[in-house]
C-alpha cells in the first residue's frame, strides 16, 4: 500500500464534502412494494396482504426496511460529470428507523454527502464516498436515516 | 413464512443473550438480479451483463449490495414478528456474490437493555457463502413487546 493516491483527495474532498442532492420523491403504491417484496423474496405478509396487516400493531401494509433504497437511487448517482471515477460499488449502509413506510405515503430523499477518503484497493485507486441520506414523509416526519458507503473506483 | 407464522409475537422476555437467531437459506440467481433491479431502480450493469462486470474487473455479474441488506433485514422480520420493530440495521458487504450460489443468512443476539421504556436488543447479523466466508456483516437493533406491562 505504498503507492501513491493518483489524485489529490483534498482536492476531491474540499468540493464534494457538504454537498447535498437534489431531492428525490416517490410516491408509495402497493404494488411496487408488493413487487419489491417479491423481488427480495421475502413472503411477510405486512408488506403485502392488507387485511392480515390490519389485525396487526402496524394497522395495515408497511414497506420493507430495505424499501426506502428505492428511493434514493438517483441521489446516490447523481454525482458531477467531472468526477474522476466512473465505476460504482455499494459499501455498506447504517440505517435507523423512526416511522414505518405505509402506502400512499410520499417519501422526498435528500442526499449530502459527509466524507470522502481514498484507498488503493483490488481494483486500484477506490474513492470511498460517505452519504447521509434523510427520507421524510408527507407529514414532514423523518421516516428513516441512512449513512451509506458508496465507493466509486 | 406463512401468515400463523407470523401472527406469533416474540416478547423481550423470551429472548436470551446469545441466543442464534433462526437462520434462513436465499438462492440468489441471475433472475432474481434482474427482478431487483427493475424494482429497484439500480440498473448498475455488473449486476445482470456478465460482459460488462468482467470488463469492470470483477469475477462476474454480482449481488447488488442492497439485495443482501433485504436478505439481512429479513432474518430480523421473520424473527421479531408483528409486534416487534426494526430500529437499526447496519450492514458491511465486505465480499462480492455471485448468483447461483447460496447465501446462508445468519444471525446472534449480542445483549438486551431496556432504555427510556423501550425493550431493545442488539443482534449481530450475517451473511455466509457456501465456504462459511461471511460476505457481509450487519449489526441490528430491536424493540420487542413486554410481558410486563
Amino acid at each position: 500500500m505504498a503507492s501513491e493516491f493518483p489524485y489529490d483527495l483534498n482536492a476531491l474532498k474540499e468540493s464534494f464534502v457538504g454537498s447535498e442532492s437534489l431531492p428525490t420523491i416517490l410516491e408509495v403504491e402497493k404494488g411496487h412494494v408488493r413487487a419489491f417484496a417479491e423481488a427480495i423474496e421475502d413472503a411477510n405478509s405486512l408488506w403485502a396482504n392488507e387485511m392480515f396487516a390490519r389485525r396487526t400493531p402496524f394497522g395495515g401494509i408497511v414497506a420493507p426496511p430495505t424499501f426506502l433504497r428505492v428511493v434514493s437511487v438517483q441521489s446516490i448517482e447523481e454525482l458531477p460529470d467531472h468526477f474522476p471515477f466512473k465505476r460504482l460499488l455499494d459499501g455498506g449502509s447504517e440505517w435507523e428507523y423512526l416511522h414505518p413506510v405505509r402506502i400512499g405515503d410520499t417519501v422526498t430523499a435528500v442526499s449530502r454527502i459527509t466524507d470522502l477518503y481514498g484507498r488503493i484497493g483490488r481494483l486500484g485507486p477506490m474513492v470511498f464516498i460517505v452519504s447521509e441520506i434523510t427520507y421524510t414523509n408527507q407529514l414532514s416526519q423523518v421516516v428513516a436515516i441512512q449513512k451509506s458507503t458508496s465507493i466509486r473506483y | 413464512m406463512t401468515t400463523s407464522d407470523m401472527s406469533k409475537s416474540l416478547f423481550w422476555e423470551d429472548v436470551l443473550e446469545g441466543q442464534v437467531i433462526p437462520a434462513i437459506v436465499k438462492h440468489p440467481t441471475t433472475r432474481q438480479l434482474v427482478r431487483y433491479a427493475g424494482v429497484s431502480g439500480d440498473f448498475n450493469q455488473i449486476h445482470y451483463d456478465k460482459d460488462h462486470a468482467l470488463s469492470m474487473g470483477l469475477p462476474g455479474v454480482i449481488l447488488h449490495g442492497a439485495l443482501k441488506s433485504a436478505f439481512l433485514a429479513q432474518i430480523l422480520t421473520d424473527w421479531i414478528g408483528i409486534s416487534g420493530k426494526l430500529k437499526k440495521l447496519g450492514c458491511q458487504y465486505r465480499q462480492m456474490d455471485e448468483p447461483g450460489r447460496p447465501l446462508f443468512c445468519k444471525g446472534l443476539v449480542q445483549t438486551k437493555y431496556v432504555d427510556n421504556e423501550e425493550y431493545l436488543v442488539e443482534c449481530d447479523i450475517w451473511l455466509e457463502n457456501e465456504q462459511g466466508e461471511k460476505s457481509t456483516l450487519g449489526w441490528a437493533i430491536v424493540s420487542l413487546p413486554t410481558k410486563s406491562n
